[in-house]
Order: structure tokens, then sequence, then C-alpha cells
């Protein structure tokens, strides 16, 4: 695998809060990345040092192949951070043409960005008169003007109304479905896991996890069970060696899997055993869940 | 360097209000040559025309519309601190490091515009003030004429100095309005060590040598007033008046000292500064 961006042993600290510590790891090219964490976990931070606004402490990182310079490689990355920054008095094409003078592109690709982001009949209107969604698209229309290798959006979707939040989802996963490396910081987690096949989790400026979503924590999924023989199911679930933790709310019990089984096959030995279940549901911890359990254990 | 002077003039271009700065700053100073130049009639009781009281004969005429003019450029030092304090308070600054714009190239592209703005501003008073003189004049060989040039290039170093200073009060403080009263204090401060060093030293002459090297004076020094020496051209006999109005080497790399410090500590603190 390619290897679009690597940070080593990257360190930032701000007088005595240590804001980064120690955080290592690779963005390849071709998945969706997201970087997870509460508020103040070192997420922005860390995007600001490897966009050349913030000076790192100790460690480094490089972009591509480690021979191109921070400078240049800027110039192939598209990168929104927190609001969207631009001239006021300009005019949407105005913004994008001085865009396309600092990355030493072509003009032409004003337009079509624009339609992508859905903005060409506002692109002669005046910066200030946007509102904050439009302000968003407009950033991600300016990210996309060099066609980049990797798209970094810091919190993209924050403060926006929720039909705004949809359409910048929408604009991301299709922009990921063409193939372009993104990397999304986010302390939303639903939003992580509608778009990204990767996390880097953070706390306290500290790596807790770096892998694939699904792959988060060593799960095999739960069963989720209800029966008119509720004491029985739970007599035969505490002796089944394939299930561990039981939780029990109400008429609904939580099995814990130990090792993988199907629900098929669960299913046919309770019905072997005489017990009919009225409900049985097989799932994997939500990202959530996930991620709750990863900051609670640590 | 062509694309860093594009970048910056759209920039300035497309701002209503640092345009209407430029065009004062340009237009003002010819206004005001230009309404010297002629004859006003004050309506049949007398008339008034400078041109008369010799101030408009090379190669005095160099030096007397340059201090003049260099009165102007306040016009423009407001549309460098704006420059800067617009994109600290747009975050735009922010934007374009993102964009690939390095923090060199950013400090570089104000520094362009500086010498531009200041180059353009110098070869419009040149070209103004050789045509009035070829007018007014009484003397018009060519030696005449060019004799003082150099006051073209005093101006012009001093345009650039200025400017530089104020780019760099401008990224110290990331407020335009504060950048302006930093001038202000500059201007205080350079008068409290010119009466420390009277103290000092005991003399007034060695205390205007010290602050000879400050920024303010060593720009002002460039072009000394030219009130005096009009008077010295009316009384010739009068010796006790003469003084040194001439542009010196000296006083020219003084200027472009504190131009290369002011740039480079700019680039310094926007290299330091996380944003």
């Amino acid at each position: 695998m390619e290897p679009i961006l690597t940070i080593n042993n990257l360190t930032k600290k701000f007088g005595y809060l240590t804001a980064v510590k120690n955080l290592s790891f690779t963005i390849n090219k071709g998945n969706v990345y997201g970087i997870l964490g509460p508020n103040g976990s070192g997420k922005s931070t860390t995007l600001g040092i490897v966009l050349n606004v913030v000076n790192k402490t100790h460690g480094d990182f490089h972009w591509f192949d480690g021979n191109t310079s921070t400078h240049d490689a800027l110039k192939q990355v598209g990168a929104i951070i927190e609001r969207p920054n631009f001239y006021p008095y300009m005019t949407a094409e105005q913004n994008l043409k001085l865009v396309c003078r600092i990355k030493g592109v072509d003009r032409s690709k004003i337009e079509e960005k624009l339609a992508v982001v859905g903005l060409l009949d506002r692109k002669d209107h005046k910066f200030r008169t946007y509102s904050l969604g439009m302000k968003q698209r407009l950033a991600i229309a300016s990210a996309l003007l060099n066609d980049p290798e990797i798209l970094i959006l810091d919190e993209p979707t924050n403060g926006l109304d929720p039909q705004g939040i949809h359409q910048i989802r929408q604009i991301i996963k299709d922009i990921a479905a063409n193939g372009t490396t993104i990397l999304l910081a986010s302390h939303l987690l639903d939003e992580v896991e509608k778009v990204c096949s990767h996390v880097v989790v953070l706390r306290k400026g500290e790596k807790l996890y770096a892998g694939r979503v699904d792959e988060m924590i060593n799960s095999h999924g739960f069963f989720e069970l209800k029966s008119e023989k509720h004491q029985e199911l739970i007599g035969l679930l505490e002796l089944h060696s394939n299930i561990g933790k039981i939780k029990v709310e109400g008429e609904l019990i939580t099995a814990f899997l130990n090792e993988p089984m199907s629900a098929s096959d669960f299913n046919k030995l309770m019905f072997d055993k005489g017990i009919l279940l009225s409900h049985l549901v097989k799932r994997k911890e939500s990202l959530e869940e996930q991620f709750l359990q990863l900051t609670d254990n640590q | 360097m062509l694309r860093l002077i594009k970048i910056e003039f759209q920039k300035l271009w497309l701002n209503k209000v640092s345009l209407v700065l430029i065009f004062i700053s340009f237009i003002l100073p010819f206004t005001v040559l230009i309404l010297s130049s002629i004859k006003i009639n004050f309506f049949g009781f007398f008339t008034l025309e400078l041109g008369e009281l010799g101030i408009f004969n090379f190669p005095i005429i160099w030096h007397i519309t340059t201090f003049f003019a260099s009165y102007f450029k306040f016009f423009f030092a407001i549309v460098v601190v704006s420059m800067i304090g617009n994109e600290y308070s747009n975050k735009t600054l922010k934007q374009n490091l993102i964009d690939g714009l390095s923090k060199k190239e950013f400090i570089l592209s104000k520094f362009y515009t500086i010498v531009f703005f200041s180059l353009c501003a110098t070869v419009l008073i040149g070209a103004a003030t050789f045509l009035i003189g070829m007018y007014y004049s009484s003397y018009t060989e060519a030696t005449i004429i060019f004799r003082e040039v150099e006051f073209l290039l005093a101006y012009f170093v001093k345009l650039v100095g200025f400017f530089s200073l104020c780019l760099f009060f401008g990224m110290l403080v990331k407020r335009s309005a504060f950048a302006l009263a930093f001038l202000v204090v500059l201007y205080i401060v350079e008068w409290l060590i010119f009466w420390a060093a009277v103290y000092v030293s005991g003399t007034v002459e060695t205390a205007f040598k010290i602050k000879g090297f400050l920024p303010l004076e060593s720009m002002y020094n460039l072009i000394n007033q030219p009130i005096q020496r009009i008077v010295m051209t009316k009384f010739p006999e009068k010796t006790d008046i003469m003084y040194d109005y001439a542009v010196h080497w000296y006083e020219i790399a003084i200027v472009l000292g504190w131009t290369a410090l002011f740039v480079f500590l700019s680039f310094q603190l926007l290299k330091k500064r996380d944003l």
C-alpha cells in the first residue's frame, strides 16, 4: 500500500499542556480515515502540524514517500480546518481563483467543483452573504480544486443544521466513492461510522487505537434474545462455553460471545434444547459502544 | 515572484477600502503638486504663483516634491497594516498556508507588493516633477536637471523602509489599529532615546547622530526638510542657516539595514507562531 502521510512520535506542547503525545500512525492511499476523540483530544492540533500551521515540539512527519517537502506536498492536499476561511469581500469565484493562484492550478476546474457542491448559481455572490452551510460547501469545493491525493476535513459538519449535515455527508461519500483518500476528524461517532473504513482514536493527545473500524475491539458480537422460558434460557446460556457475559434487562437478554457463532447455529441449538425464541438478533457493537469501551478501559 | 505579486494584488484590488486608499495615496500628491504649480488668482487682489518663488527650479524641485509627497505615504501605510490585520481577522492567513503558500512566500508576497508600490510611486513622482520642472524651471540643461536626481532614490528607499516597518508592526500585533498606534509609540520612543542621549553625552549634536540610527529618524534623514534650503537661496549671505540636506550613502545604508531586519523579523515571527 502506498503511504500518503506518515507520522512518527509526534509531540506538541503548549506551555505545560501536552496537546499531542508521541503520536504515530500512517495514512494509506484509497482508504477513508477517521480521527476520533472528544473535544480537546489533539485532533485539530495534529492536523495543524501536518498542514504546516502549527509548529511541532518533537517527532516528525512526512508526506508521500518522504522526498516531497511539506510546502510542495500541500499543493496536492485539500484541507479544511474548523471554520471556512475566505475573503468576505470577494465572490465565491474570486476566492477560488485566489486558491488556484496559490496552488498553481488551472482555473478551468472552478466551475466543475462549484457544481459538485451545488454552488454554481451563487458563484457571483460575495462570500459574506453565504450561510454557514454554503460556506462549508465552498470550502470543500476549494479543497477539491487541485484534485487532491488526500482530502482532510476537520469537523466538517460542526454547527450545521440537519439538512446541511446531510448534504456535506453526501458530498463526502461521493468523493470517497471516486477513490480519493479522506481523513476526517470528528467527535461525532455516527458520522465516522457512516463514512470511514479506518479510525485513529485519540484521548488527551494519546493514541488509543489505529486500524480498521470493525476490528476496533476484540469482539464477536452479541445476541439479543427473548423467550417465554426466560429462566431456562438464562440457565442454558450460563452453561454454554461460547457465551461470556450475560446482561438481563426486563424481558430482553443480551448474551456476549466469546467464540464466533452464527445466529442460525444458536437458534438450532436452542430449538434442540426445547426453547423457542420469540426474538433473536445478532449484532456487533456500534462504534459508539466500542469507543466508550475503549476509552473506559484505559 | 510574479505569482506572489498577483496573489497579493487580487487581495488588494477587490477590497474597496484598500483600493480607495491606494488611489488616494497616488492621486492626492499629484493634485497638490498640480494645484501648487498653477497660478491662483485671488479675485483680482493678488495672484499666488509658487513657481515664482523659484521652488520649481531644477535641481531643488527634486528635493521639494519628494519631501512633500512622502507625507502621503501614510495612506498606503494604512493599507499595509490592514493587509496583515485582515489576514489574521479573517483567518485567511491560516487558509493560505494550508492551501500551499509557504510562510516565506506569504511574507515575500507582502514585501514584493510594497516594493512594487514604492516603485510606481517613485516613477510617477519622478515623471511629474520632471514635467513641472521643464515647464517652470529657469535652467533646462541636462546637467542641472539631473543633478539631484538621487532624491528619487532616497524617496524610493524611504517608502520601502517605512512600509516594511508597518509590515513588521502588522505582523507583531495582528491588528491594524494597534499597529498604527505602535508607529506613534515608536516616534515617542525615538525622542526619549534622543533626550537620554542628550543627557548622557551632553551635546545635542551627538544625540542627533545616535537618533539618526533609529528607524523613523533615519528615514526622515534621507530627505531633510527643504524650507531652510529655500530660505538659503534667498539669503545666500546668511551662512549660519547652512545645513546638510544631501542624500548620503550611509543614510541609505541605514534604512536598507532596517528594511532587511523588519522583513526578516516578520518572517521569524510568522515562523515561530502557531496559527
